[in-house]
């Protein structure tokens, strides 16, 4: 019978079977950033335990650094200092590399990752962070943990882990105009609830997923926790070769060779049994909006926020009640034309070079409306320099944006910089959840390019009407 | 860590669903690099009248007579969704909840809970549903009791309900392990793995 990749990778990373389908497995790279990685490096210390081998252990400053410009470890996040310095001496005593404040390097930890060909097709990887399903679009095993466990795989290079079931979501068709990763990951947690993917390691494929470059993929499997899901992974393929070929920690001359045989073989083979499978008709999503305080309050930009009263289970009825109210919107509203007051391009899921270039597509010789705190933040120092190279920051600086220096910015609120009591917020980022993004903001998901025509017009807008 | 053998307990009930992990620990409330001083910002956002205040809100359940004295949450489905921070558990552990009754869990918190002592017990919400409904009629009497040696929730009205739980966790909180030492126990096999691998995959040994 065939194997699924996912099958393949654990059968392959597994050090001992302790029973009950819990295993030992092999954990090949580790990354930790500022915020949970400094209380995991401490709790080592604490016990007096080493690192096993640094030189698989990365870690990135981006949780709570700033992002303005001339920035130093004195975060505008209240005793946010403690943790970059407590990160940077335990990782410099440890032996960890360091994607450092002032370093080319540093940027988002599952934007750094991929980019520094430190993720791999194959391998196993973990983070204390829950979006680093974000790099099983590379075809690794690659999950988010918490700081316990973070210490766990630094010391032993090894986690027990219980075996997941496995799905597959085939998309199929082929998304229309506007319709970009992000719309057809929402889509999916609309359809599916942002518990569908618990219990399970889902495999992203199907003929929209096969055609998708690289950095959609990484915004698809992204949002594989949003979905609930144990981690997200697409089988690597020409595109991910390509993608990886000749980066700073990629294989080189014969271990490339001899890599890429190996992982020409870890695809799904054909007849492979999941436990579960999903299709989704990419013809059918439009670009997508969320109008709720969870990922799966979510619908097409030319819908309405829905009526509780609609809602037959009275849990997700209270939910959306809830929701509503927090919003400050009503059911039947229309969700195209409601006011913005903000509008943020950036975070681990959309702020890769061609999310910055499809939204400036949209915002050149534009104007953002009177009013609109419009902020972009690119997801890495390389992705702000391609950038800057071919010009796409004077775009987003006449439209009215801001442009930043790398980090997770204003996708979650710390304490520090966000966008205002009460404020309604468009934003390319991966939570809307009560308070995520500063004090009772009013966060909306949706794709760069739903953002930047937003940010134009001043409220929710849909794209494909937009006039260029 | 705490053992968790057997719990006769105040329960609480915050019957929503997807609540995540920002709202059981705003990131605002992780001030210092540690483990301690969270239970203060425990559902801050719910908990307390203005963002970042500590006016309690009395509508909130935490906040309501005997349920100041709760070790038990009942809650929605995938609860614990959303970030990884451990802090959401340190946090719920230090203010004093040992247990936690949903119909399902985000997977890296509920691994979380099992690290530090919380057991996740996952009961359909049917059953979540009319254990809340007990206990709301009299708190601080009708407590219900969680047995993880013979994985058992005793509701007030004495019914009984089964529930699942992976064996190496059950044995984690039965007996309070440290995960990590249990696994250095295992440094032979590790060894014999990556010696091993090396020769099957050069390119993962920079």
């Amino acid at each position: 019978m065939g194997r699924t990749i996912f099958e393949k990778l654990w059968e392959e990373h597994a050090v001992s079977d302790l029973g009950d389908d819990t295993y030992l497995l092999y954990i090949d790279r580790i990354f930790i950033h500022e915020r949970t990685g400094s209380i995991a490096l401490k709790g080592l210390e604490a016990a007096g335990r080493k690192v096993r081998n640094p030189d698989h252990v990365f870690a990135c400053m981006d949780h709570i650094v700033d992002t303005l410009p001339g920035r130093t470890d004195d975060t505008r996040v209240p005793g946010g200092i403690a943790f970059i310095t407590a990160t940077r001496e335990a990782a410099n005593a440890a032996g960890i590399t360091v994607f450092d404040l002032g370093d080319e390097r540093q940027g988002i930890v599952h934007v750094v990752a991929p980019e520094q060909g430190i993720s791999l097709p194959g391998v196993t990887l973990v983070c204390p962070d829950s979006h680093t399903c974000t790099q099983g679009a590379l075809g690794a095993l690659a999950w988010g943990v918490g700081s316990t466990e973070a210490e766990h795989a630094m010391a032993t290079k090894t986690l027990v882990v219980r075996k997941p079931k496995t799905m597959r979501i085939d998309f199929d068709g082929e998304p229309g105009f506007g319709v970009s990763a992000k719309d057809m990951i929402l889509y999916l947690i609309g359809q599916h609830t942002a518990a569908g993917g618990v219990g399970y390691a889902i495999e992203l494929a199907g003929a929209a997923v096969r055609s998708m470059p690289m950095e959609g993929r990484f915004t698809l499997c992204n949002m594989a926790i949003e979905f609930g899901a144990w981690t997200g992974i697409i089988a690597a393929d020409d595109s991910t070769f390509d993608y990886v070929h000749g980066r700073p920690f990629a294989p080189k001359n014969h271990l490339w060779d001899q890599a890429l045989a190996h992982w020409k073989t870890l695809p799904t083979d054909a007849g492979a049994i999941f436990d579960k499978e999903i299709q989704i008709d990419c013809g059918a999503i439009t670009p997508q909006i969320t109008w709720g305080t969870s990922p799966q309050h979510e619908t097409g930009i030319d819908g309405v926020v829905p009526d509780p009263a609609d809602e037959a289970d009275a849990n997700r009825r209270k939910s959306i009640d809830r929701a509503l109210e927090y919003m400050d919107l009503k059911p039947g509203m229309r969700l195209e034309g409601i006011p913005i007051d903000a509008a943020f391009i950036g975070s681990c899921t959309n702020s890769r070079l061609s999310d910055l270039r499809s939204a400036a597509q949209i915002l050149e010789g534009k104007k953002v409306a009177d009013g609109v705190n419009a902020i972009c933040v690119p997801g890495s120092s390389q992705v702000k320099k391609a950038a800057e190279a071919e010009g796409l920051d004077k775009i987003f600086e006449a439209a009215g944006f801001e442009w930043r220096e790398s980090g997770c910015s204003m996708c979650f609120f710390a304490g520090g910089e966000n966008f205002g009591l009460e404020q309604r917020v468009v934003t390319s980022t991966n939570r809307n959840f009560e308070n995520r993004q500063g004090p009772r903001t009013r966060s909306h998901l949706a794709s760069p390019t739903t953002v930047a025509a937003s940010a134009i017009k001043g409220h929710l807008t849909d794209v494909r009407k937009l006039e260029h | 860590m705490d053992k968790f053998i057997e719990l006769t307990a105040i329960a609480a009930p915050l019957l929503r669903i997807n609540i995540d992990t920002d709202a059981i620990i705003p990131s605002r409330e992780m001030k210092r690099v540690s483990k301690q001083g969270l239970g203060d910002g425990l559902f801050a956002g719910w908990r307390y009248t203005t963002p970042g205040g500590r006016e309690e809100n009395s509508d909130f359940v935490l906040n309501q007579g005997p349920y100041r004295n709760a070790q038990i949450l009942l809650s929605g489905m995938n609860f614990g969704c959303g970030s990884s921070r451990e802090h959401a558990v340190w946090a719920l552990h230090e203010w004093g909840i040992r247990c936690i009754i949903a119909p399902s869990f985000g997977a890296i918190f509920h691994g979380n809970c099992v690290l530090n002592g919380i057991l996740p017990v996952a009961l359909e919400n049917q059953l979540v549903e009319d254990l809340a409904r007990q206990v709301e009629a009299a708190p601080a009497e009708n407590t219900i009791t969680v047995n993880l040696e013979k994985c058992l929730v005793t509701g007030p009205d004495q019914s009984q309900h089964e529930f699942e739980i992976a064996p190496g966790d059950r044995k984690m909180l039965l007996e309070g392990l440290d995960g990590i030492a249990a696994t250095m126990k295992r440094d032979d096999e590790i060894l014999a793995f990556q010696a091993r691998d090396r020769i099957k995959r050069p390119w993962i040994y920079l």
